[in-house]
């Protein structure tokens, strides 16, 4: 069904508004719920209601994630103003559920979830509740394609006024202003230009763009839609990541859909603007996430930077003109042209404006999935909405992935703006935050990261290849008790070095996980170094296992697990020279009985 | 190699997509395929080798009949994700990237896999399972062989 100009399009919205039900269930079936039953949820459920002969009444829908990932299966019913959100469901309880859903007449909220909703501002968010990303109609009864359709009765160069004039920035990690990067590219003159959405979301330990693509693909693909148009593109490509098979899908459907109904091709809804959308899967480099390496990628080439200028802006894909933006930077344009930039200028603080999704993980309470506005702090973050650490005592948060840094406890009051983070030693990012414990070692992390990057490194410059192979090298051998007090200045000097060689983003804050790790926890590698000791815990040449006998109850959980006979429990004790340090008996021993020395 | 993936080398430009196709539809990239790739596009073999090594997505062995993917991204590498990469490599007499002897088992060490907040995570052929440990995953891959056994026996 063809949409094919604005006064269809305003008829076709009253149509769909007449046809809502009475109660709508969404089953939030994001990867991370369909991996804790989600799909069986949405049977039973759906199964009931068939039973029951309400499907007049009640209409079930798989969603994308709702970001209480903690908390998954979670379920949303809608029945008119009344939102009921019920957590950790079970398939077996679909009657009750159907059965109080009909009854039902006030909002409820657990307590877990108002918790982390808290201080929370959910735009970007907030539609992955109510939209089945499989269906467009969904995305249009909630006003979806109609910043659009506003937007293709504007002059190109006006769209991109108001994107400069609401402050938006980058939320791929640089933070750099949108507008300005648009209107580099509009300013071109070529015959042909491209439009890019950077889902390559390399950052391990973070999925903010992973729950808006599958969850909600139109979106972003109506964001790039009213970009092209300003930037006077007529052709876009997704670079998404291939480790997300299932946003893959649902983007494949949604750009099926938006063809179908006339928001992609020619002509889009008369305007005499035409644009197709196609989807390029990334074969996972992390180094890919860089535009420059993206672009050499869709050209069928190993991902390798290049320098810059020229800006993909003046030569990108193909050698034309090319505008590159990150998921979460074109899911805000809708936004901006629904409710006006002064709306999004008066979200947020300093020159960081509007929100801030975050994918708040680790060792926090609950995790899951986080919108902010900018200026909240860490503080906030960790412990009103995440409700602080699960059991133990907090050490850091790791704030931009690898090329970011561990935050402390004393700096915790950081407001999450890009300038604040950047005089803290680290940078925002694109979102991922992880929480420490004192269970975690520093060390330890900021060798994961080293090592993770010098698999990464696409070995162009001599100083990112070898610097951090070297860097790796003395971690290695200080986590190992090896170290000498020299390898600490060694580090440094190593560290800087790297940062200034460099020719991209990668090598240059490579070293940011081991110089902020030094600056804030130098103490735990002089534990490593001088005591060898982690105080952690963690790294296996510096601990030992053992039972303590007051604590132990006999029943013999660590002697099953234990593959090599290690453990001699009638005499409370672990045999050093058997003992792998694997940790199995530690992770399954309830009683905290086998501790780490 | 069958028709479709003749078909798409002779017609698709892009290597990277070539590559990334012949791998969805084998499951690796033999070296039989390259080298025909190769000569088809008149592209060096080991400009070929350079990208089927560049990227992650490329294996360039076999998957076993059970194939586990294992995330070590950060969030679940903090939760212990190494201890269980140890133990599989152990219980399946493989390691990433190698298919075991009976030809049971492969592993991958991935770098994230979006379901951070329920970590340390694994995917075994395709299914999503989390907040596991080393006791948990012996057990899953206990039921997952008793069921492949049962299903061999019908
Ligand atoms: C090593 C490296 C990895 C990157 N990975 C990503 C990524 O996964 N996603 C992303 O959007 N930007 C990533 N970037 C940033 C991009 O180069 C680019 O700045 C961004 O896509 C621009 O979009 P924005 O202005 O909307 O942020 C990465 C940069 C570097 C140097
Ligand atoms: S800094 Fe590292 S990743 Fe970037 S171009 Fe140089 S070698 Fe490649
Ligand atoms: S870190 Fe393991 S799924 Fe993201």
């Amino acid at each position: 069904m063809k949409i094919k100009n604005v006064k269809e399009f305003e008829e076709f919205k009253r149509n769909i508004a007449k046809r809502k039900k009475d109660i709508v269930i969404s089953v939030s079936s994001g990867t991370c719920g369909l991996a804790k039953g989600a799909e069986e949820v949405f049977e039973a459920l759906k199964k009931e209601i068939e039973i029951n002969g309400l499907e007049k009444k009640i209409e079930i829908k798989a969603t994308g994630c709702h970001g209480f990932c903690q908390y998954e299966p979670t379920v949303v019913i809608k029945k008119n103003d009344l939102e009921v959100i019920l957590i950790n469901v079970n398939e077996k309880d679909s009657k009750k559920i159907i059965e109080s859903a009909l009854r039902r007449k006030k909002s409820y909220t657990p307590k877990e979830i108002k918790e982390f909703v808290s201080k929370q501002k959910r735009i970007l968010l907030e539609n992955n509740k109510y939209v089945d990303p499989k269906n467009i109609e969904d995305y249009i009864a909630i006003g979806g394609y109609t910043s659009l359709s506003k937007a293709l009765n504007m002059e190109g160069k006006e769209i991109v006024e108001i994107v400069k004039k609401s402050g938006l920035r980058g939320r791929g990690g640089a933070g750099f202003p949108t507008g300005k990067k648009w209107d580099m590219c509009r300013n071109q003159k070529s015959d042909k230009k491209y439009i890019i959405c950077n889902a390559d979301e390399g950052d391990p330990g973070a999925y903010m763009n992973r729950a808006l693509l599958e969850g909600n693909p139109h979106l972003i693909i109506e964001g790039m839609i009213i970009g092209a148009y300003a930037i006077g593109a007529d052709e876009g490509i997704i670079y998404v990541r291939s480790e997300y098979p299932l946003a893959v899908k649902n983007l494949e459907i949604a750009i099926k859909q938006a063809e179908e109904y006339g928001f992609l091709g020619e002509n889009i809804l008369s305007s005499g603007f035409n644009f197709k959308l196609k989807i390029f899967e990334g074969a996972g480099a992390f180094v890919c996430g860089e535009e420059t390496a993206l672009i050499s990628s869709i050209e069928g080439f190993a991902g390798e930077p290049r320098l810059r200028p020229p800006y993909p802006a003046e030569k990108g894909l193909y050698g034309k003109p090319t505008n590159i933006n990150n998921v979460e930077t074109w899911a805000n344009v809708p936004f901006i042209i629904a409710y006006g930039w002064k709306w999004f200028s008066s979200i947020g603080t300093g020159k960081s404006k509007g929100t801030k999704i975050f994918s708040l993980v680790g060792k926090v309470k609950n995790t899951g999935l986080v919108e902010v506005p900018f200026g909240t702090t860490l503080r906030e973050v960790i412990y009103e909405i995440g409700g602080g650490i699960k059991d133990g005592k907090f050490k850091a948060v790791q704030i931009g992935g690898p090329s970011g840094g561990c935050i402390p406890e004393k700096s915790l009051d950081k407001k999450l703006d890009y300038e604040e983070i950047s005089e803290s030693g680290a940078i925002m990012g694109s979102g991922g935050l992880i929480v420490m414990d004192e269970k975690t070692c520093v060390v330890d992390v900021a060798k994961y990261f080293t090592n993770f990057l010098r698999y990464e490194s696409c070995g162009k410059c001599n100083s990112c290849r070898e610097g951090l192979n070297q860097m790796y090298a003395i971690l290695d051998r200080i986590t190992k008790g090896k170290g000498k007090l020299e390898d600490l200045t060694l580090l440094e000097e190593l560290g800087e070095y790297i940062k200034k060689a460099s020719l991209c983003g990668l090598g240059k804050t490579a070293p940011n996980p081991v110089l902020t790790t030094l600056k804030y926890f130098k103490n735990e590698y002089l534990a490593h170094i001088k005591e060898k000791k982690c105080p952690a815990g963690v790294c296996k040449e510096l601990i030992e296992y053992s039972i303590e006998k007051e604590k132990c109850v006999g029943c013999g959980k660590c002697n099953e697990v234990c593959s090599t006979g290690a453990i001699d429990l009638e005499n409370y004790k672990i045999e050093k020279e058997k003992c792998i340090k694997c940790g199995a008996c530690y992770e399954v021993c309830k009683k905290g009985a086998i501790t780490i020395k | 190699m069958n028709k479709k993936i003749k078909g798409l080398i002779r017609e698709e430009k892009n290597l990277v997509k070539i590559l990334l196709e012949v791998q969805k539809e084998i499951g690796y990239l033999p070296k039989e395929i390259m080298e025909y790739i190769s000569k088809e596009k008149n592209i060096p073999l080991s400009k070929v080798y350079r990208i089927a090594t560049f990227y992650k997505a490329f294996s360039l062995t076999p998957k076993g009949k059970f194939h586990i993917k294992v995330c070590s991204g950060t969030a679940c590498h903090v939760r212990g994700s190494e201890n269980l990469l140890n133990f599989l490599c152990k219980y399946t007499g493989s390691e990433p990237g190698k298919i075991s002897k009976d030809g049971k088992y492969s592993i991958e060490k991935v770098n994230c896999l979006g379901v951070c907040a329920i970590g340390p995570v694994a995917v075994i052929n395709g299914k999503y399972y989390g907040k596991l440990n080393q006791l948990k995953l012996k057990k899953l891959l206990e039921k997952i062989e008793n069921e492949d056994k049962e299903r061999e026996r019908i």
